[in-house]
């Protein structure tokens, strides 16, 4: 048994997942002490809602809210899956995002700015296009492909930046998430897009059902009723498998990671570096667009257009979706729901408990920061002892670590 | 004139701090990516200091009997705390990226996660809101100087010096300028600021010279935390009617962007803060505010939208960082992990 268990750890893969699970449980670890800290320590909380909120914390997706003695209940929500559903379909494409960056050995921290610039494109292509003279899945079509079509353009210039002078594209990426984040608010400010129907929404942008233009539900409804949920976790699907196929089975997926494992190899193998660098930002950022695009063009969801003073949390929160799936495009299906799980647990614990949602956002947190070093988490359990850190597969640590600094900013 | 001065230079000086903050950590070595979420952090901890300490009825009598040279002791002493917190908090960083190797890209976004995370969670259950404020009134009358203090009448003036630089002031803020001033110092004039900065140029080196790399880059990261942590505590003082809500609307990011377009030297990054401390206040004061003819309404005449301004800092840096990709003063080690065996 020792053996078997020891032959699988020594594979890579399995090597991963069980890094990952271990960072996943840490995370939840975490997030329950904190719980019991300030529970404990709250005046108004005690023991009683510590012990609910921990339950939330680690099955929040199956609650079905109070019984009349006011004790928790569990069981399948259709609502609740539905929803976790919904919300994973914009942290499955920010994660393949990511993931993509990562291959070709870049960390693309602008999958917010990416983000947003794919929703501003999409809103304003679904609302301002009428339905009365093009078809509404037409109008779709266009707000989607507009959304992708932004969000790989703002992808392309850290890309463009760091192929031809060698900037570092962390810092880029931060530049560019910020000036997005700035245009975004502009081209909706004073624009004819501002919800100013519905008392209290000034902040937002229609929605884009007030065209006509919604994702359609096809019998997901059915399945999960009460729920948000419609196709564009499909597409996500898709694309992710689409994705896997282009990283695994194409010249061009293999010309991309060839640049990750090694760009001057890669350069000396004769594959264009610099193209290929460009190519992995634009998909990552077509990625990030297409995520808004299907969250937006979802008929219910409502932009906030002011969005100068915060970055939205879906573009960070791909970074723990790539990281905990170590970059694979089938594991990020897995891993965004997860997270999306998370966030759905963190909702209930809001509604039923004197905790509140943002407890999941610091197990997130937590996860990320594992992730930091999963290799050496990696190592752990593979019991070797080892000076060095080992190259990254398809982490961003190799190549940032290896171009000493030199020329870069 | 004066409100100009007066409003720029309170945005520009927490730049100018966490700047030098992120200088510290690079130079040692150490990417920290974390500013943002450190002062996010930092101004968490202060406001809850303050808080608590009026909840327990301190300087409660100081306030009443308009002793102000006490309230500013009050001010300075959450100022440390925040400071304290800042250090605190950074030790993550520094624990993944100097004992544990990690990749320290990562290890930064993680702690920008984790502070809005942490400090909404805390703050909802001790306030019941998405808001921590002061426990008993507002941050003026506590920390600001006013010209009564200094036996003006209230319609006296103080002249031009006076009332730019006094009056309607935070001292906060000079003791972060003065702050500033002594760690560049330290950093460039000093054994152990020279000791700091080769480690962040060539580790190996500094180490076969009998520098203790590792303890070197612990301290360039927990200085840097602790100056974050302060300006995120003065950011919320000073701008925020010193109230935390998990948020400090991107300075962290925007003092990352002064630390390069400063080219990571101290005098250059001063400057930077100034310029983009003025597109700040510029930004966000021209659509309602025309004191004194200070022209910022002239600005509006011209046609050009806030936004251009509180984009201009990130378009000028991303543009500087173009150019001078090739002479950078980067440090040459930063974001590589110390490995002693390397060679």
């Amino acid at each position: 048994m020792k053996e078997k268990w020891s032959a699988l750890m020594e594979k890579d893969g399995a090597k991963s997942v069980a890094a990952s699970l271990l960072s996943i449980l840490i995370g939840l670890l975490v997030g329950c002490v904190i719980v019991t800290i300030s529970g404990l320590s709250s005046a108004a909380l005690g023991p009683g809602a510590v012990w609910d909120g921990i339950r939330l914390v680690l099955g929040g997706i199956l609650s079905t809210g109070r019984d009349a003695a006011g004790g928790l209940t569990f069981g399948f929500n259709p609502a609740n899956v539905g929803n976790m559903l919904f919300r994973a379909t914009p942290l499955i494409l920010t994660g393949l995002s990511v993931a993509v960056a990562f291959k070709t050995g870049l960390f693309n921290i602008g999958a917010p700015g990416q983000y947003l610039m794919g929703a501003a494109a999409t809103l304003v292509t679904a609302l301002s296009v009428p339905t009365a003279s093009v078809p509404a899945p037409a109008v779709w079509l266009l707000a989607f492909l507009a959304g992708i079509l932004a969000g790989a353009l703002w992808g392309a210039i850290p890309g463009l930046l760091k192929a031809l002078l060698n900037i570092n594209e962390v810092l880029a990426c931060i530049m560019t998430n910020w000036i997005a984040a700035n245009l975004v608010t502009w081209i909706f400010d004073g624009s004819i897009w501002r919800n100013m129907e519905e008392n209290g929404k000034t902040g937002y942008v229609y929605k884009t059902a007030r065209n006509g233009v919604e994702t359609a539900k096809w019998g997901l409804d059915a399945i999960f009723p009460g729920s948000q949920v419609n196709w564009g976790i499909i597409i996500a699907i898709a694309l992710a498998a689409a994705v896997y196929i282009l990283m695994t089975k194409t010249t061009m997926g293999y010309e991309l990671v060839s640049c990750g494992s090694n760009r001057h190899a890669a350069r000396y193998a004769g594959i264009n570096d610099r193209r290929n660098i460009v190519l992995s930002m634009a998909i990552a950022g077509a990625l990030a667009g297409a995520a808004a695009a299907l969250y937006y063009l979802s008929g219910n969801t409502e932009f906030y257009w002011s969005t100068y003073q915060a970055l939205p949390a879906v573009g960070f929160n791909g970074i723990p979706v790539a990281l905990l799936a170590a970059s694979n495009p089938i594991a990020i299906i897995f891993t965004g729901c997860f997270m999306s799980m998370l966030n759905i647990a963190g909702q209930q614990l809001t509604n039923l408990t004197g905790f509140n949602e943002y407890i999941t956002d610091v197990v997130i947190a937590a996860i990320v920061y594992l992730s930091a070093f999963s290799l050496l988490i990696k190592m752990m359990l593979s019991g070797r002892k080892k000076h060095r850190v080992p190259a990254a597969d398809g982490g961003p640590a190799a190549d940032a670590g290896k171009e000493k600094g030199g020329g870069e900013a | 004139m004066t409100f100009l001065i007066r409003q720029t230079l309170i945005y520009a000086v927490p730049l100018m701090l966490v700047a030098l903050a992120g200088v510290f950590a690079e130079r040692s070595g150490i990417i920290n990516l974390a500013l943002e979420g450190i002062m996010i952090f930092g101004a968490f901890m202060g406001v809850l200091f303050v808080n608590a300490v009026q909840e327990a009825g301190g300087f409660a009598g100081a306030k009443a009997d308009g002793n102000w040279l006490a309230l500013q002791g009050f001010a300075l002493l959450a100022m440390l705390a925040a400071a304290a917190a800042g250090a605190a908090f950074s030790l993550l960083l520094s624990f993944a990226s100097v004992n544990l190797r990690a990749d320290q890209t990562i290890g930064g976004t993680a702690l920008n996660l984790m502070a809005p995370a942490l400090v909404l969670f805390l703050i909802r259950i001790i306030a019941n809101q998405n808001v921590l404020n002061m426990a008993k009134g507002d941050a003026a009358p506590w920390f600001m100087l006013r010209k009564t203090y200094f036996g003006y009448g209230r319609t006296d003036s103080m002249g031009f010096w006076g009332e730019t630089f006094v009056n309607q002031t935070y001292p906060a803020t000079y003791v972060c300028i003065l702050l500033f001033i002594v760690l560049s110092v330290i950093l460039y004039k000093t054994r152990f600021g020279l000791r700091l900065r080769s480690c962040g140029e060539n580790p190996q080196a500094a180490d076969s010279l009998g520098i203790n790399v590792y303890k070197m880059r612990y301290a360039g990261t927990t200085i840097s935390g602790a100056l974050a942590g302060m300006g995120g505590f003065v950011y919320a003082l000073t701008t925020a009617n010193c109230s935390a809500n998990g948020d400090v609307a991107g300075f962290g990011f925007l003092a990352l962007a002064v630390m390069i377009f400063g080219n990571w030297k101290p005098l250059n990054i001063a400057g930077a803060a100034l310029l983009f401390g003025l597109f700040k206040c510029v930004a966000a004061s021209y659509t309602s505010i025309d004191i004194n003819g200070d022209g910022i309404c002239m600005l509006e005449a011209i046609g050009v939208s806030a936004h251009v301004y509180r984009m201009m800092p990130y378009v000028i840096t991303l543009v500087v960082l173009a150019f001078t990709s090739k002479k950078s003063r980067a440090p040459k080690a930063e974001g590589i992990p110390y490995d002693k065996g390397q060679r």
